[in-house]
């Protein structure tokens, strides 16, 4: 089954965690606001995603999986 | 049960080992006495008793917390020490002490200067100041001090840079940075330092007003000018940037140096390694070393549970990264050093919506420093044994006051 993810860019608080996490997926935009590149992540970014939704300290990643 | 009894420990705890946290910590953490889930009463500097937190999972959970307030000001604030608490009464505040929406806005005005992507342009910077420093300390004294060689001015440089800080002004703000961390301040000095501080940084936000410049003092003009920001908050927020920006990369600097030559398997890792073993490397060390180790402090402004405890509204939580990041329910064997364990989910940098905002510079800084200087120096060793060395046991952010090295 298809990952997808859903970021809450309101909530963002820039840390970067998931850009260093899962730098294919996630970028930050100017204003340091997360990006989703994809929200559809290729099979061997799963474990990346997954730790970049528990690194997240603002917990604005969720993962459907 | 959350009886509160005579025997409440104080805290911050005397450490034995000065490379682990207090073993009183570690008893609170894993006891398994259902009376005390990892959540106990200590007693702070003040006689009052808030709780501390010290399990992984209960402290991350409780950083994320929006009813556990990190405003100063209010009553129950367990502050962490005489001349944090004058500091911070009717004073300028930094968006650290802010909760909610008004934290939001001042910290999302300074989240694009730390995005990792423009921090990863300091690189050439960083690699070229760092190279600088181990050429005047090989041409220089031998033996000599790390801490003023290389582990102080590489940070205090940097941030320089980025916030547009005159380096050679070092002298006066890092003497008055030292006053605020160090936990003996008197309260007037304290206040004395940061006020300082503030005002000389409030002059260079002035400066800029009338000459724009392209740094993090330039941005704060900008929005000053633009009414989105007055000097004092501006200069409040550059404050924080400042101390922050250097006294604990500072201390990871020379502290892991310290570790990593206790430990030479580990150290030929850092020093031989490729990017990816570096990188895990800086966040074992990280997590190990927890150089913020008295705690995050906080206020519940409700009722709420911690690890089966309730915790009353206006009763103040202590939050024990250094315990945290120490709890074997994370990971194994946690109180060994070991630079290949490659997990980034430790708390040193904090959790929830104050988590450090510098954390891309500081990581950039310390995956430079510490192979750059090991393989500068092969024959790099302290001169002295670990109980000749001035640990800072007396300061809000730990690590070594000096550090005596040949090479």
């Amino acid at each position: 089954m298809t990952m997808r993810v859903i970021v809450d860019k309101e909530l963002c608080i820039g840390a970067g965690q998931c850009v260093v996490t899962a730098p294919d997926v996630f970028d930050q935009d100017d204003d340091g606001i997360v990006e989703l590149l994809t929200d559809s992540p290729a099979e061997g970014d799963r474990d990346a995603v997954k730790e970049a939704e528990h690194v997240c300290p603002a917990r604005v990643i969720s993962v459907e999986d | 049960m959350t009886a509160v009894t005579d025997l409440v420990p104080s805290y911050p705890m005397t450490r034995g080992c000065p490379f682990d946290p207090p073993a009183e910590l570690a008893r609170i953490r894993d006891d398994e006495c259902p009376a005390e889930p990892g959540v106990a009463r200590v007693r702070i500097w003040d006689g009052s008793t808030p709780w501390l937190v010290t399990r992984y999972d209960d402290v991350r959970a409780a950083l994320a917390d929006e009813r556990l307030s990190a405003d100063a000001d209010r009553d129950g604030y367990p502050a962490a020490s005489r001349s944090r608490r004058v500091r911070s009464r009717g004073r300028r505040r930094s968006f650290i002490m802010m909760d909610g929406p008004e934290h939001a806005r001042h910290r999302r005005m300074l989240i694009g200067e730390f995005t990792v992507r423009r921090i990863e342009r300091l690189r050439p910077l960083v690699e070229q100041t760092v190279t600088a420093l181990l050429d005047a300390m090989e041409a220089g004294e031998n033996p000599t001090d790390l801490v003023q060689a290389f582990a102080l001015p590489l940070p205090s440089l940097v941030i320089c840079h980025l916030l547009g800080v005159p380096y050679a002004d070092h002298a006066f703000f890092e003497a008055q940075s030292r006053i605020m961390v160090d936990l003996t301040s008197g309260a007037e000095a304290s206040a004395a330092a940061s006020d300082a501080l503030q005002d000389y940084l409030a002059g260079l936000v002035r400066e800029r007003l009338d000459e724009p410049r392209d740094d993090v003092l330039g941005g704060m003009a900008a929005r000053v000018a633009a009414g989105d920001l007055t000097v004092d908050e501006a200069s409040a927020s550059a404050l924080l940037l400042l101390v922050a920006g250097h006294e604990t990369t500072a201390n990871m600097i020379a502290l892991g140096t310290l570790t990593l030559l206790h430990h030479p398997d580990q150290l030929a890792v850092v020093r031989d390694g490729d990017a990816a073993q570096v990188r895990a490397a800086v966040e074992e060390l990280l997590r190990v070393l927890t150089v913020t180790h008295v705690g995050r402090r906080r206020v519940a402004t409700e009722d709420l549970e911690i690890g089966g405890v309730t915790i009353r509204a206006g009763e103040g939580v202590v939050l024990a990264a250094e315990a945290a990041n120490r709890d074997p329910r994370q990971w194994p064997h946690p109180d060994e050093v070991d630079v290949t364990r490659g997990t980034n989910r430790h708390v040193a940098f904090g959790f929830g919506v104050h988590q450090c905002l510098g954390q891309p510079l500081a990581r950039l800084e310390l995956q430079i420093a510490y192979p750059a200087l090991l393989r500068r120096f092969p024959g790099l060793r302290v001169t002295v044994p670990d109980s000749e060395i001035p640990f800072r046991d007396d300061m809000a952010v730990y690590g070594v006051h000096a550090l005596p090295v040949a090479f």
